[in-house]
């Protein structure tokens, strides 16, 4: 049977960011696009950072996932165009990074001009409290900040707003 | 803008990425705290994906079949086309941070013009790159300014630093035929227009970190035509060993 775009996308939904097992490339507004044309599929992927070392494994990931359907026919290109941002996390996507643990994106990606904005409330992903403290902008991953639950002491992740 | 001289512009860009991405690097294991180890190497890692992107461009442009990583192990330095500013070494924390304060102060601003370049692939990449760089913009400003603010000897240690790299920072606002064929075309920025908003910005975070801005007396340049300091050829060496030793190895 002849699949479509849409069954792609549906298949694509198996395949996890490496570096945050709980969320697929759907969620993570990775995936920007699938063409199929005759016999051949072509996946087009963002990355999140221009330097996310994911991507190649994300990549890599998309073929064996299709192989089975497409064998060799398949073409993942990446696009910059237009850049990602963490407005295209789907609300599904920001529960689970809540319930494993990393508190989502606050607020949109909108006004990067200001360079000193003031301090997002980010709520503790474990207790909920919203007493918590930035440890640093960088942390674990290109995409995540570093904080520190005041109410609970619990060290997290953020999954920072770009 | 005729192809050739296409190359050489991006190619100025994505040598300022990848030089001071791999300058960073080299604080992996050696940052003064941990979370500055892991700061100084996230930027490293956003600086040298940027500087894929833009080198993988510049191959195309060349249209000699050479990709990114052939054009970042197998150029000498000589044929690198970044600014002095970026190649100046590591020195102490301090020094790490002036330069990178001067840097993306810089970067935001070009990368931010740059995203209305009638150079469409160029105009995606800044777009991309410009959501890191204000991640990096702010940090080291907060980073001047809790320097600057600190102790005496913080405050002294800084200003110094500030001081010694004041004279790289001139090429990033001066510019040559290339930049201003790039202007015409639509290409790239009007390096003095954005000279006037770094000023302005660098002032801004200077005075409320407490430190004096340096005098703007001689400025070094020759980075963006291939004439570098000494410091280049090291860092080459050192970046450039492994596939110079094994061409076209692979894991």
């Amino acid at each position: 049977m002849q699949l479509t775009e849409h069954d792609v996308i549906e298949l694509l939904t198996s395949v996890k960011d490496p570096e945050i097992p709980v969320l697929n490339v759907v969620d993570m507004g990775i995936v920007r696009g699938v063409v199929i044309e005759g016999e051949k599929v072509t996946v087009t992927i963002t990355p999140t950072y221009s330097g996310c070392p994911a991507m190649d494994v994300i990549g890599a990931n998309v073929k064996s996932v299709l192989h089975r359907h497409f064998g060799e026919a398949v073409e993942v290109r990446s696009t910059l165009s237009p850049p990602w941002t963490t407005d295209w996390l789907t609300e599904e996507a920001r529960e689970k990074l809540r319930d494993y643990g990393i508190a989502p994106p606050v607020g949109s990606s909108s006004d990067k001009s200001v360079l000193f904005g003031k301090p997002k409330v980010v709520a503790c992903p474990k207790c909920g409290s919203e007493a918590t403290r930035l440890v640093s902008e960088f942390g674990s991953t290109a995409c995540k900040a570093h904080y520190r639950c005041t109410a609970c002491e619990e060290p997290f992740d953020y999954f920072k707003c770009i | 803008m005729e192809r050739h001289n296409r190359f050489e512009y991006v190619l100025r860009a994505a040598d300022n990425a990848l030089i001071l991405g791999q300058r960073l690097g080299a604080w992996c294991g050696h940052g003064p705290v941990l979370e500055e180890d892991i700061a100084l190497t996230n930027i490293s890692l956003d600086l040298i994906g940027q500087a894929r992107s833009l080198l993988t461009y510049a191959g195309e442009l060349e249209g000699l079949g050479q990709d990114e990583d052939r054009l970042a192990f197998f150029r000498d330095a000589h044929q690198y086309r970044n600014a002095l500013l970026v190649e100046q070494p590591n020195g102490h924390f301090g020094d790490t941070i002036a330069r990178q304060f001067l840097y993306d102060h810089f970067a935001w601003l070009f990368f931010e013009a740059l995203t209305r370049s009638s150079d469409v692939q160029l105009a995606a990449i800044a777009a991309k790159s410009l959501k890191e760089v204000t991640y990096h913009r702010r940090h080291s400003s907060e980073w001047m300014i809790r320097l600057g603010d600190g102790t005496a000897l913080s405050k002294e240690r800084i200003q110094t630093s500030l001081n010694e790299l004041w004279m790289y920072s001139g090429e990033l606002f001066t510019p040559d035929e290339l930049d201003a064929e790039a202007h015409r075309h639509g290409v790239g920025p009007d390096l003095d227009a954005l000279a006037t908003a770094w000023h302005r910005n660098v002032d801004h975070v200077l005075s409320e970190a407490g430190l004096t801005k340096p005098q703007s007396g001689w400025m070094q340049s020759g980075g963006k035509r291939g004439i570098h300091s000494e410091h280049l050829g090291y860092l080459l060496a050192e970046m450039q060993h492994l596939p110079r030793m094994y061409p076209d190895a692979t894991w």
